[in-house]
């Protein structure tokens, strides 16, 4: 699953997923009826809309591989969000199937693959943002355990690490002035490790802390996860 | 473009800078101690919270049973036991109980159950004098102003702001020091325990096998107002049982750390009823009124899992929304994301006025990381957010684009792939004419990057066809 903010502006992130699991031997299926996995609308309050949304995920999804979605929070929907929303719904057995098959990105590959270290080369420093919606989940762990394998990175702390960026989807918009200010705070202690790159699983959470930095002419290069997986392995001439 | 939000409003006009930074600071502080606290003690304090989450959440299930369970227990132990319906009909009680025994002076020890009735305006209206004895409390009664946050009541005040109340009420000269601020009111509050006839508070815990209610606190002044007065008046929720004596262990563990990181509060005391025959000292009587107020009604929702809640705040100290709005732009008497929660429930028919409540969230899950009860508050914000659009609450739909459209386009891929691959074009409208507003105000803090619509299918597309 690409997510729909890697299919309208993040489609470098789109083909680092898919040249990471490729050079881990998967083989990877782009169903392009996908549209988006219905978070938007759940996260609004807007059920309806959002269940016709999931219902067609799960249409274009139906089989029996793993789903893999370089996102924490599109994961989480299908995990979590999906099955509270049809939680009283008839047609609940497809969001069960859909949840029991989808993994996030360094989820899939630490805990699905039973890959946890990372080959490659990438000499630079890196904080790593967990987004919010992996709490709870393997899968913050399993990024940072695969970012500090990987030879010459730094993983580098920093204060407040566990702390929203202010994202929230809808909440961006509803309660922009406090969206902003929970971003800029999260900015500055990023900030203050003094990296190279600011490196999350999630591109909502960098779509906002990146649209501030760039807002406020601050400079902080943004990498996806799979990015910096994918540049590690050419870096060394492995892909 | 100001946001129109009453909660962003709020912290811009009335909130400010300074306080948001020290409300910032004690928030973290606590959030800080709490963790520490038990960590050191409980390498597994996820299993400790669940659990704690299960018992009060069998508690509700239970409720009518334990309600009787506490009900025989307590007259058996000598108390008086009401029931009352609502805020209006609680104080109401507690007003009937001073007028028959003929008493007029009431010291009032901590009650969030109070603030929520608005049990002291009530009270001071009708001729009782009625005197708030937490420190905290008392700086807000004396300052005319509301608790904002449920076990620190003045982390939004500063000393300056209390030593000027304190000169203007007659407790002394102009002084911010901490320590004088603490000894005046200390020796005020001495004077009035002494004169009270009436000790009312609240209960953290009604255990039903005992009849017994656990109060925890670290002033002391519950204590106070207990010992020396004629009558104990105790308000409690309904959902403030539990079922028995030995739950207290997890349950008292749970919350000192949970609300001020300690691994126990400074007083812990236990009232078994009224002073019994022989028994030297204590007051003559004692009078339980259980308070519903819209509790019933959370309970037949799908959002009963709140009523767990033992108010231990630490849900607003890790909020991080909170951190940057404060306690009184909630609008309720909690604040938060257990605020959030409760007071559109308990609202009841205005509902609607409090739908933005549950909007103010990023739904990051820090709430339900550190609730003591493990109550899943990201859910029941979601579960609000539905009740807000089914209802048509104009306060929940505000500043959040309609999803009718997107969902259309969502579920007709061809439409989807077109639009997508049209969208680049929007690179070169200006951010005024672009007719989504939610992108406009999007644009108002943030830069929007480049629309790449169309991109990454193309490349996915050229790689199948030559491999």
């Amino acid at each position: 699953m690409a997510t729909c903010l890697c299919d309208a502006f993040f489609d470098g992130v789109g083909r680092a997923t898919v040249e990471t699991l490729e050079h881990l031997g998967c083989q990877v299926v782009f169903p392009d009826d996908q549209t988006c996995c219905g978070q938007p609308a759940f996260n609004g309050g807007d059920w309806d809309a959002s269940r016709k949304v999931v219902r067609h995920t799960i249409e274009v999804f139906r089989g029996t591989e793993p789903i893999v979605v370089p996102s924490s929070s599109c994961a989480a929907m299908s995990l979590h969000g999906a099955p509270l929303e049809f939680e009283e719904i008839a047609d609940r057995e497809g969001v069960e199937d859909m949840a029991s098959r989808t993994w996030e990105l360094a989820d899939f590959i630490v805990n699905g693959l039973g890959v946890d270290r990372w080959k490659g080369r990438f000499s630079h420093r890196v904080v790593f943002h967990r987004s919010c919606h992996s709490r709870g989940t393997k899968s913050g762990e399993a990024a940072r355990r695969l970012l500090s394998s990987i030879d010459g990175l730094e993983l580098v702390s920093f204060p407040e690490e566990e702390q929203c960026c202010g994202f929230g989807g809808t909440f961006s918009v509803g309660f922009p002035e406090t969206s902003a200010s929970m971003g800029r705070l999260k900015i500055g202690n990023a900030l203050a490790s003094a990296p190279d790159f600011l490196v999350s699983g999630d591109m909502g959470c960098l779509l906002h802390l990146g649209g501030l930095l760039d807002r406020e002419e601050q400079e902080l290069p943004r990498l996806h996860l799979a990015e910096v997986l994918r540049d590690a392995l050419r870096n060394k001439n492995l892909l | 473009m100001k946001s129109k939000q009453p909660i962003e409003r709020y912290a811009r006009e009335i909130f400010g800078e300074n306080r948001r930074r020290a409300v910032y600071a004690g928030a973290k502080l606590a959030t800080e101690k709490r963790h520490a606290t038990l960590a050191r003690d409980y390498p597994h304090a996820n299993h400790l919270r669940r659990l704690a989450g299960q018992i009060k959440q069998h508690t509700l299930e239970h409720l009518d049973r334990y309600l009787r369970e506490a009900e025989q227990r307590l007259r058996k132990n000598g108390a008086t036991v009401h029931f009352a319906t609502d805020a209006d009909s609680c104080n109401q009680i507690v007003l009937d109980i001073m007028r028959t025994a003929k008493v007029q002076k009431m010291v009032k020890s901590k009650s969030m159950l109070g603030e929520e009735t608005g049990l002291s305006e009530f009270l001071l209206e009708r001729g009782v004098e009625c005197l708030e004895t937490d420190l905290g409390e008392l700086i807000v009664q004396l300052d005319h102003d509301r608790p904002s946050h449920i076990v620190r009541p003045i982390i939004h005040k500063d000393r300056a702001e209390i030593a000027r109340c304190f000169e203007r009420e007659g407790l002394g000269d102009y002084n911010e020091g901490p320590d004088v601020i603490t000894r005046r009111a200390r020796d005020f509050l001495r004077r009035k325990y002494m004169e009270a006839d009436v000790g009312l508070t609240g209960a953290n815990f009604v255990i039903a096998e005992s009849g017994r209610i656990c109060l925890v606190t670290n002033e002391g002044n519950a204590r106070f107002c207990v010992a020396a007065c004629k009558i104990h008046i105790v308000i409690a929720g309904i959902e403030k049982l539990i079922p028995k004596d030995r739950d207290l262990a997890l349950f008292v563990n749970l919350i000192a750390r949970s609300a001020t990181g300690q691994q126990l509060s400074v007083y812990n005391q236990f009232f078994g009823g009224p002073r019994l025959q022989g028994q030297p000292h204590g007051p003559d009587e004692m009078h339980v009124i259980f308070v519903d107020n819209g509790r019933t009604d959370v309970l037949a929702s799908d959002c009963r899992e709140i009523l767990r809640c033992i108010r231990c705040g630490a849900c607003q100290n890790v909020c991080p929304v909170y951190r940057q709005v404060g306690g009184h732009s909630y609008r309720g008497t909690y604040a938060g994301p257990v605020g959030a929660v409760l007071t559109p429930l308990l609202a009841g028919e205005r509902f609607s006025e409090m739908a933005d409540l549950p909007k103010a969230s990023s739904l990051c899950g820090a709430c339900n990381e550190v609730c003591p009860v493990d109550i899943p508050i990201p859910d029941l914000l979601l579960r609000l957010r539905y009740r807000g659009k089914r209802e048509g609450a104009s306060r929940a739909a505000s500043g959040a684009p309609p999803m009718g459209p997107w969902a259309l386009v969502a579920t007709k891929p061809k439409v989807w792939r077109t639009a997508l691959a049209a969208s680049p074009a929007l690179n070169y409208l200006p951010s005024h004419l672009i007719p989504i507003g939610a992108i406009r105000t999007w644009r108002e803090a943030r830069s929007l990057p480049k629309w790449r619509g169309g991109k990454f299918r193309k490349w996915i597309q050229e790689r199948k066809n030559d491999p």
